[in-house]
């Protein structure tokens, strides 16, 4: 299983959390597309809190974060 | 000369006298304005080495030049003194309204001297001036000290003032303008008090003059553009507020928990800013001329307030290993009540908690209190912000900060501060670009000296490896010099997010018809960050002060996406002091100072 983390607007129409079934192979790519969110769309993209790239593949456990550009301060 | 007033307000409150100068010309050329023509005044006429609440130190007030002009958050200004929390300089920044008004009742600063008699208040009302009795509103709240003056001298009327925390001299008091807008660090609120000032009312009615109206509503038109359509600026933050940072710093594994011992909190959501906009949020709120509206307004309790910012939420929430976000926002309202920093409030505290955690703080000396001194006890919360910021009981000792209070159970290094000043709200152990900004920050330990949490953690303007030392003192003297001329312009930082030097370089040029370039403004940012050094050092607060607490630099983080990292500064600073040009002992050598003209 893969858990991801959804944080502001991406919630809309999503909920907070969207669970994946692990396949080997399966990476950031492929679970930004069944989510329908653009790959420009994504600001900050964590694989149990360290930056990885979109096509890197996933392990199965794997918590993913997923931001659209945001600050403050 | 356009966009500034031209004009010093110089009040001497032990004299009873109101004096009006003429501003240099000169001056400004080379500090700009706000932060740093402030610093400059500050600089040439205390002596560093002075006692910050004795009536020889100052307290000054400064716009700049693009306050109160059509530049997109126009409104700031900043109150500059030596600080008696940190002995170093303090400057801090505020929006609102407050800087706008005074740049259109014609002054770009008031400079404020000696100690009043009794309690005084200043009034503006364009060129009327008078130093008023304050008697019947010392020991009174912000909103009640607001309402009654703006009851007196008009609605239109814009008022900053201290609260109770400020009159008792808490070293955390902050100086609040428009009822809740806060310059809040460093305790300048304290210095205020020290003077037994209480408020300044103005009212301006003068506009202000542009070098060339076409140009400048051209300009201003595109760099408007470019605030709307970025997405932070034209839409994250305006829909959540900067709490919308809670998840993202905390999913990072940089979220400060319990006085700095984690960072990290499966319960981060409960006070973060998607929360907050379902739960809270009733309307969104603006200062003068911004495009971004990033304030929050709640309701609690059948009552409208401020909704608490980023920092806050930290400090008063998980810095206190509390995660309820009604208590926090609670909190939060009587911090701006009293007149105090969130951020220094929420932190002390904190060190309490540990403090008592440890066993250093017993039960016999809270007793009296009748309040829990336990981590995550949020029905304690709002009890111990009143008692800090009237004294009141073990209030007393918070009052003065988490180093100071540690410092007398023999444990400074339970102050999770940098020159004395407690740290905001990232862990500096898992972005170490960031933990080199807060140790050479000149105010102490800070995040808007230099927000590389923009390139670290977000990636404007480009993502840096977070763990990585690599290039971090350039990017961290690039950031501070750049936040230095932007707190001079009179803008607000978030600015920064869409807008780059060029278009800061091209509003001021518009604006107030000069002929900078990038190279030249930025040279004036560094002039600025310069200069704060040498008041520093001229004031005692050396190198050896250019330190994280022991436990971020010695203490792995323990749990969570940044386990393992500790601060790497030991590995930067040198190659810091080497880029900025300054010798081994983080001094300033001869020909950079040469080089900067100061």
């Amino acid at each position: 299983m893969i858990k991801v983390k959804l944080f502001a607007d991406f919630r809309k129409d999503r909920g907070k959390e969207v669970d994946f079934e692990y396949f080997e192979g399966i990476n950031g790519k492929f679970i930004l597309e069944k989510l329908k969110i653009d790959e420009k769309e994504i600001a900050v993209f964590l694989v149990n809190g360290k930056n990885k790239k979109l096509d890197e593949p996933l392990e199965d456990g794997d918590v993913i974060a997923l931001f659209p550009p945001i600050a403050g301060g | 000369m356009f966009g500034y007033a031209g004009k010093i307000l110089r009040v001497n409150l032990g004299e009873n006298k109101v004096m009006v100068e003429a501003l240099s010309e000169e001056l400004c050329k080379n500090y700009i304005g706000g932060r740093g023509v402030g610093s400059k005044i500050l600089y040439d006429e205390i002596d560093p080495k002075v006692e910050p609440f004795s009536p020889e130190n100052k307290l000054i007030i400064a716009t700049g030049p693009l306050s109160g002009t059509p530049a997109p958050t126009g409104g700031r200004y900043m109150a500059v003194t030596k600080s008696p929390l940190t002995y170093a300089i303090a400057s801090s920044n505020s929006g609102g309204h407050f800087g706008a008004e005074l740049k259109f009742a014609g002054y770009d600063l008031i400079i404020l001297e000696g100690k009043a008699k009794k309690p005084v208040y200043l009034l503006i009302e364009d060129d009327r001036i008078e130093i008023k009795d304050a008697s019947h509103l010392w020991g009174k709240l912000v909103s009640e000290t607001t309402d009654s003056l703006r009851k007196e001298h008009g609605e239109k009327a814009k008022v900053l003032c201290i609260g109770p925390a400020g009159e008792k001299l808490s070293r955390i008091a902050c100086i609040i303008n428009d009822y809740d807008r806060a310059a809040g660090r460093s305790g300048v609120g304290a210095v205020m008090g020290s003077k037994l000032l209480k408020a300044i009312v103005v009212r301006g009615t003068k506009g202000v003059r542009l070098s060339d109206e076409e140009k400048v509503k051209k300009v201003v038109e595109e760099k408007l553009k470019k605030l709307r359509e970025h997405p932070v600026t034209g839409q994250g933050l305006g829909a959540y507020g900067t709490a919308i940072l809670v998840n993202i710093i905390n999913e990072h594994g940089i979220f400060p928990i319990k006085n700095f011992q984690f960072a990290y909190h499966p319960e981060a959501e409960k006070i973060s800013g998607e929360y907050m906009s379902e739960k809270l949020l009733t309307k969104r709120s603006a200062c003068y001329r911004c495009p971004i509206a990033c304030g929050r307004v709640i309701k609690l309790q059948e009552k409208e307030i401020a909704g608490p910012e980023y920092e806050s939420i930290w400090a008063l929430g998980a810095d206190c290993g509390i995660f309820d976000l009604e208590a926090v926002s609670e909190a939060n309202f009587w911090c701006n009540e009293l007149g105090m920093d969130t951020i220094s409030a929420g932190a002390t505290l904190a060190s309490a908690m540990e403090l008592y955690e440890k066993g250093y703080i017993k039960e016999e000396e809270i007793k009296k209190d009748g309040l829990s001194l336990r981590f995550g006890d949020g029905r304690a919360l709002v009890g111990w912000i009143k008692k800090m910021g009237l004294r009141e009981g073990f209030g007393d000792k918070l009052a003065e900060g988490s180093y100071r209070l540690c410092e007398t159970y023999g444990v400074p290094e339970f102050s999770m501060s940098v020159k004395k000043q407690e740290l905001p709200a990232y862990d500096p152990r898992g972005v170490q670009g960031q933990g080199l900004v807060y140790a050479t920050s000149n105010r102490g330990g800070c995040h808007v000296r230099g927000y590389l949490i923009s390139a670290e953690i977000i990636g404007i303007p480009e993502k840096l490896d977070r763990f990585s030392t690599e290039n971090k003192a350039k990017w961290a003297k690039l950031f501070q010099d750049l936040t230095a001329v932007i707190d001079s312009l009179g803008l607000c930082l978030f600015t920064s997010f869409a807008l780059n030097l060029s278009d800061y370089t091209e509003l001021f040029n518009a604006i107030c018809g000069n002929n900078y370039t990038e190279e030249t403004l930025l040279e004036a940012g560094e002039r600025i960050f310069n200069l704060e050094r040498l008041f520093n050092l001229k004031a005692g607060v050396d190198h050896t002060q250019d330190i994280l607490p022991k436990r971020l630099l010695e203490e792995p983080i323990p749990e969570g996406p940044s386990k393992g990292e500790r601060s790497k500064l030991w590995e930067i600073l040198p190659n810091y002091y080497q880029v900025r040009g300054w010798k081994e002992e983080g001094i300033p050598s001869e020909e950079t100072l040469k080089r900067l003209k100061i």
